[in-house]
């Protein structure tokens, strides 16, 4: 064998000034007591594995306690809401009674224990959808303004506003909507929406109050703009940078650019962004009880007083007297938990599809 | 193509650029409108009815005027309190559990999903939930039913902010507490959850300000109550409560005291709000990255 | 005073990744022995049985027994209470923290339930002292947080982390690689006061490293260990041919 090996030598070290380290070395050997005594403190603690046992079943039961939550709350919607449920069955959401008096159809009559939730679902669905026409143009616009055009200085800022907004409290936009926001839409809006669009048979000129499904659309809008915004631009700023540069190597203008290179590749967590408004939208009560007008009727134009799914508990649990009351209430509030989990699940889908992972956050 | 074409299509592109410029700085001047719009209500109309006895007084019998909202102030802290005994522990032992014990399984992903279904269940839904759950079954409506329900609510914030908290502090820090013979236990509370105690701690604050200003959940577990009450097994006033019964009113008096009391609130979840921003944007980890 | 260990048909899986074959081998107490082999030959994986480390990672498999000592490590005792035992230096410096570089040291004893300050101190000096970092640190112990050192400064931290609950072996794996060259040095000068009161087991990238501090090295390849003898012949007079071709720079 006379393979060339490199010299390495094994030279010492420099040490360190000599008297520290023998010092040292002397504390350590003129001092074994202390040291063995360390060691024989730590042989006698425990292995912990009992300990840790515990710990880790305490820990699994926190989660498990999550699921337990969500099957309780199942559980009790579904155990008080059997009255009405033996009584009317599924018919409960889509048939209608007759009044005895004016023959036409009814759909609420506690008195005489009639209950059907369809002006609840209409309510909810005409109230939500006008939020969503109204807020997604509106929170896509304000995600493209915030993450593709806005100078530095400004976009944290208007970041902070838009949180802000989605902390207001439900209570306090009801306050403010009721106070302020419906008696501007009346006077102002409103006679805009009858003159100009009254032909569609969609605004009619017989509700003085300004209450209504036009005015719950707004306000619900402007509850569920900072959500859908904060997810599109989540899922805009996911988009990489290369594929925003590949649009403008091409020639495309800024608007292209955001369109075709951004906006095209985030869709699917944009209609999910979006799907989440609605879940939110659907689930909206203080607000909306304060300006629909809670009246537990259908009628075509959107100016007219209605009611929600979420506003009619709101409004009529607590002055409940019977029992077939109180259950039909919850079995509204079931639907209403069934509707929203699916919606939620869904909107999750696909944001989570486009982000690849948790969404910093959901509210 | 020709040049007409050419400069046509040039022209239009660069208009509707312009045109779509203009609609986002509006839209995001839309946005923002609503928000000094409330705020600046809430001042105008409240702050003059920002008194001592605001804080200090219950509500006077309808019609009266003066009195204040000294009984939906306690009652929310009491409310609250109650919430967070119940759902801090439970979020942070959730978010312990996904983030040090489930990482990567498929009973974890189970327990996300089912917070983040949790966390989208309407808050009347909630209430009506608890309702049946505790108000029946003790047969009174109390301070107690209404902080289980708010409880709850906190829960999937507080576990989602933990696990993501915990997931930031670095492998080593772990590695390095195991390596030193720390029981895991010991490792995971006093090391992990200790370096990620500011984000759990922000996390909690946000979970807090989002429950402190609900009130569907209230409506049929605390119920409200006119007297200043701090037991637990009594229907007990919320200050969201007690505004929403006020701005019903007829009384141009309770209108006022519903005003201050929104002010109050607005300004409480814009400091919480606020500073939890603030202790995000400087850095949640001392010096562990 | 160190102890020796002795390593029996060793076998170690990743989930179906064999990474450790039938080692064999025995190291001796109160020497600093070194183990060499290119990236992936499972070295690293080799001490992080030694102090039962392997095991946290859920997919992880071991067979065979470690003696350290008196002591089979895996068979006769619980992992926290060898590890207590094993000390460990990680490549990459991780001081707590959230803790002040008094607390650092501190840890292993604090937070196994030992509270006596009056010694809690003196072995805070010791443990900084016997690492070299005593002078640097030594008036703002309480002040400034582990974190706040320089890299070479928190390797010597962690080192003096190590000491102060006096293990029997001291483990580093390549706890200079992450280094600049004058802090490497001051590391391999603390391994060689060190040696003489603990067993060191270090494993290393860089030869001349081995060569200069260790009395015995080892060679892994491909997850089984090679050649174990004497640095002088392991560097000059190798007996296996893999073990030549990686010293002068055939391969790794």
């Amino acid at each position: 064998m006379t393979a060339h090996v490199p010299e390495i030598h094994i030279s010492q070290p420099q040490l360190q000034p000599e008297s520290p380290a023998r010092e040292s070395q002397q504390r350590v050997s003129s001092a074994p007591v202390e040291v063995s005594a360390i060691r024989k403190f730590l042989l006698s603690r425990s292995d912990s594995v009992m300990t840790d046992r515990v710990f880790h079943v305490l820990m699994v039961l926190c989660a498990l306690s999550i699921f337990s939550i969500v099957a309780l709350i199942a559980w009790r919607l579904v155990v008080s809401s059997q009255l009405t449920w033996d009584k009317f069955g599924f018919g409960f959401f889509y048939k209608s009674f007759t009044d005895s008096y004016t023959q036409l159809p009814t759909y609420w009559d506690p008195v005489n224990e009639r209950f059907s939730a369809v002006p609840f679902i209409y309510g909810t669905l005409v109230s939500s959808f006008l939020a969503l026409i109204l807020a997604v143009p509106l929170a896509i616009g304000l995600a493209i303004f915030l993450t593709e055009m806005c100078p530095r200085v400004l976009s944290g800022p208007l970041a902070f506003l838009t949180e802000l907004l989605a902390a207001i409290p439900s209570i306090i936009y009801g306050v403010w909507a009721f106070f302020v926001m419906v008696p501007l839409l009346r006077d102002h809006v409103n006679p805009i929406l009858i003159r100009g669009l009254g032909w569609t048979g969609l605004f009619s000129d017989d509700n003085p109050t300004g209450l209504g499904f036009v005015s719950a659309g707004v306000i619900l809008a402007i509850m569920i703009l900072p959500i859908i915004s904060s997810l599109t631009r989540e899922v805009m700023t996911a988009v990489p940078h290369s594929q925003r540069e590949a649009v403008l190597a091409l020639g495309a203008t800024r608007w292209e650019m955001i369109r075709m290179g951004v906006l095209r590749n985030a869709r699917i967590g944009i209609v999910g962004g979006i799907i989440l408004g609605l879940g939110r939208a659907l689930g909206e009560t203080m607000a909306v009880t304060m300006v629909i007008g809670n009246t537990p009727e259908i009628h075509r134009s959107l100016l007219s007083n209605g009611a929600s799914m979420a506003s009619v508990i709101a409004n009529e649990f607590t002055e409940a007297v019977s029992d077939m009351h109180r259950s039909a209430l919850i079995e509204i509030g079931l639907a209403l938990f069934i509707v929203t989990i699916i919606v939620n699940a869904i909107a999750q889908v696909l944001v989570w599809a486009v982000t690849r992972g948790t969404p910093s956050q959901a509210h | 193509m020709s040049a007409e074409t050419f400069k046509f299509r040039t022209r239009m592109r660069t208009l509707t650029d312009s045109a779509v410029t203009a609609l986002s700085i509006l839209a995001t001047v839309l946005v923002v409108a609503p928000l000094v719009a409330i705020f600046a209500y809430l001042v105008f109309k409240g702050a003059s009815s920002l008194n001592l006895d605001f804080f200090t007084k219950i509500p006077k019998p309808e019609g009266e005027s003066g009195g204040g909202m000294a009984n939906a102030i306690v009652g929310s802290g009491i409310l609250l309190g109650v919430a967070s005994l119940l759902g801090v522990p439970i979020g942070i032992g959730g978010g312990i559990f996904l983030a040090e014990f489930g990482r990567g399984t498929k009973f974890a992903n189970a327990v996300r999903f089912t917070a983040d279904v949790l966390n989208g269940v309407p808050s009347i839904v909630m209430g009506l939930a608890v309702y049946s759950l505790v108000v029946v079954q003790q047969k009174t409506f109390s301070a107690f039913a209404g902080g289980v329900a708010l409880g709850i609510m906190m829960i999937p914030t507080v576990c989602r902010t933990t696990e993501e908290m915990l997931l930031m502090v670095p492998h080593a820090v772990r590695e390095a507490a195991l390596g030193l013979g720390v029981p895991n236990w010991r490792s995971v509370l006093s090391i992990t959850v200790k370096t990620a105690s500011p984000g759990i701690i922000t996390g909690c604050m946000l979970a807090f300000a989002r429950v402190a200003g609900e009130t569907a959940p209230l409506l049929f577990t605390a119920l409200g109550n006119s007297f200043m009450s701090t037991s637990l097994n009594h229907p007990i006033e919320a200050l969201p409560l007690q505004i929403y019964i006020f701005a019903n009113s007829p009384y141009d008096d309770q209108h006022r005291l519903a005003w201050a009391g929104s002010l109050v609130l607005i300004v409480l979840i814009v400091l919480a709000v606020s500073l939890v921003r603030y202790v995000t944007s400087r850095g949640v980890l001392k010096g562990a990255s | 005073m160190g102890v020796g260990i002795e390593v029996k048909n060793l076998n170690a899986w990743y989930g179906t990744n064999h990474t450790l074959q039938d080692i064999n081998l025995n190291i001796p107490a109160n020497h600093a022995t070194a183990l060499i082999g290119p990236s992936g030959c499972g070295k690293s994986t080799f001490v992080r049985c030694l102090n039962r480390m392997h095991e946290t990672n859920p997919i992880a498999r071991v067979t065979g027994s470690v003696r350290i000592g008196d002591i089979d490590i895996y068979a006769d005792a619980k992992p926290v209470q060898i590890r207590r035992r094993v000390g460990m230096v990680f490549q990459r410096p991780n001081p707590f923290p959230t803790m002040s570089i008094y607390d650092n040291v501190a840890s292993g004893l604090k937070l196994n339930g030992y509270s006596n300050r009056r010694v809690l101190d003196e072995i805070v000096e010791k443990s900084l002292k016997n690492s070299a970092l005593w002078d640097e640190v030594k008036d703002d112990l309480r002040k400034k947080s582990g974190a706040s050192l320089s890299g070479g400064q928190q390797q010597r931290l962690c080192i003096a982390r190590a000491l102060a609950v006096d293990p029997e072996v001291l483990l580093m794996d390549e706890p200079a690689s992450a280094l600049d060259p004058v802090s490497t040095s001051k590391i391999e000068d603390l391994i060689f006061q060190l040696k003489s009161q603990y067993t060191i087991v270090i494993v290393t990238h860089n030869m001349q490293q081995a060569a200069r501090v260790a009395e015995k090295t080892g060679f892994f390849l491909n997850g089984r260990m090679v050649e174990f003898d004497a640095t002088h012949k392991i560097f000059t007079n190798p007996s296996d041919k893999r073990t030549e071709d990686y010293i002068t720079g055939r391969f790794g």
